[in-house]
């Protein structure tokens, strides 16, 4: 089977649950963090990149209601209308369901572009749903999905590194 | 390929579709009834207990490096601010005495006059534990919530002017809609002559604007506007903002007025929440006639 071999050399360890859920507290902590003026601009939404990496690389134990529950959690810290993340990342785990299969077979570079249409999706929703209630849309907010695509890269391969680090503890 | 067919056999229960669906009905349920009913606040609440641990510890790193930069502040810069507060602090004394001798003398003359007093107000610190991580909206989280009796519309300022007004209350935390927020409007009268008006917010700038304000209408650059104190929530001669550009456009009916706040709205950490403000009596209910007559209004422009 070349097309395993070729790209993702090591078989999926196992993951802990602990594991996911500290990774998305961390990610809402993240989120959390006094960002202001430009830097909110350019925050990338950190709980929608870990969600969409669960989603796609653990599609059976993180699945679109895991998701759903984080974003009324998100909304609840944004104080934002209930719902708006909640939709948000419901869309995304959807498209992390349908595209598993194919990012498994990509390597980062391909995946990083494949992963941008689904963050433009969850940034559609939220700037709906803005639009919706106030009126207007402020384009500059668009600039956080493209952050949230360049953050995949670098969490994917901490993720696997760090999933390598706790396999090669065990196996001690 | 085989292998992965064969998990197929297992129960995964609905595909990702169906699921989809229902979540995002759900969502668009939720999104539906919080942004036209508000019935969700007590949720709200419940679930801001599970979050806001996380929110707390979120918090620590810039107060942290605030407690650093206290720390490292020079001997020099202490002994300029202290001169500094010191000369501010004898002006102001007697600056205070003068209005001490004024409001006995107001004092006395609404009581020859049979007018109400004036009622005093209290004041609570708060502080401004996070902004808004919505870019979308100006709004502050303070650390008090509804264990200190905070309720919503209250006044909140700062030691110049008003900050904004608490719209939402968690059990440990409020927020605070501040003035700046699109739409957010605040009744003001222009200190120098007196002149009534409504000041909004811009939303997307730290502007405020006066709008619909005819272009004859006595307003001049640097004016300074208080808070009138007619619509019974904001107590009256406060200031709010000052008047930095108007543009009388002929073409236009109304004039453009740009003002800034007074306050410092993006600016301080510690704020004041203003409690026991005076109750306005109950508006009288509308005349039937006068309804008659905004109906005949509304035909009117259907026609």
């Amino acid at each position: 089977m070349p097309y395993i071999a070729s790209d993702s050399p090591e078989i999926q360890r196992p993951i802990s649950t602990t594991f996911i859920l500290v990774s998305v507290l961390v990610a809402l902590f993240l989120n959390g963090l006094p960002w202001e003026g430009i830097w909110l601009m350019l925050r990338p939404d950190f709980v929608a990149v870990v969600m969409l990496h669960w989603c796609t690389h653990k599609p059976l134990r993180v699945g679109i209601g895991l998701s759903w529950m984080v974003g009324i959690l998100a909304d609840v810290a944004d104080a934002s209308l209930f719902g708006q993340h909640a939709l948000a990342y419901t869309l995304l785990a959807f498209g992390g369901a349908v595209l598993h299969h194919r990012l498994k077979m990509f390597d980062l570079r391909r995946q990083t572009t494949q992963v941008f249409g689904i963050f433009v999706l969850t940034y559609v929703v939220y700037a709906l749903v803005h639009w919706q209630v106030n009126g207007y849309v402020v384009w500059a907010y668009f600039l956080g999905c493209l952050t949230s695509t360049l953050l995949w890269a670098p969490l994917s391969i901490m993720f696997q590194a760090l999933r390598q680090m706790r396999a090669d503890n065990k196996g001690q | 390929m085989e292998n992965t067919q064969s998990f197929q056999f297992f129960n995964r229960g609905p595909s990702p579709a169906v699921r989809l669906v229902f979540f995002s009905v759900l969502s668009l349920l939720l999104l539906f009834v919080d942004a036209r009913y508000r019935y969700l606040e007590s949720t709200r609440s419940a679930l801001s207990v599970l979050v806001s641990p996380i929110q707390r510890l979120a918090t620590l790193p810039g107060v942290l490096w605030q407690q650093a930069g206290d720390f490292f502040i020079t001997q020099r810069s202490l002994v300029e601010e202290n001169k500094l507060l010191h000369r501010q602090h004898q002006g102001d004394a007697a600056q205070l005495s003068q209005w001490q001798a004024l409001q006995q003398e107001n004092q006395q003359l609404r009581n020859l006059l049979a007018l109400p007093q004036r009622s005093e107000f209290n004041a609570q610190p708060a502080e401004i534990v996070y902004t808004e991580r919505d870019v979308f909206r100006r709004r502050v989280l303070i650390n008090k919530g509804a264990d200190t009796s905070l309720h919503a519309g209250q006044v909140v300022m700062d030691d110049i002017g008003i900050v904004g007004q608490i719209t939402r209350v968690y059990p440990w935390l409020s927020e605070v809609t501040l003035i700046t927020e699109k739409d957010h409007a605040v009744p003001v009268q222009v200190l120098r002559n007196g002149l009534r008006t409504i000041v909004f917010g811009a939303g997307d700038t730290s502007q405020l604007s006066l709008r619909y304000m005819p272009i004859s209408s006595d307003i001049q650059n640097g004016d300074v506007l208080v808070t009138s104190g007619i619509d019974g929530i904001y107590p009256p001669g406060i200031p709010v903002a000052k008047v930095v550009k108007i543009e009388r456009d002929a073409a236009y009916p109304f004039a453009r007025v740009v003002c800034l706040p007074v306050a410092g709205v993006d600016k301080h950490r510690y704020l004041l929440v203003l409690s026991d403000l005076p109750k306005l009596p109950e508006r009288p209910p509308e005349e039937p006639a006068v309804t008659g007559t905004t109906q005949n209004l509304k035909m009117k422009h259907k026609k």
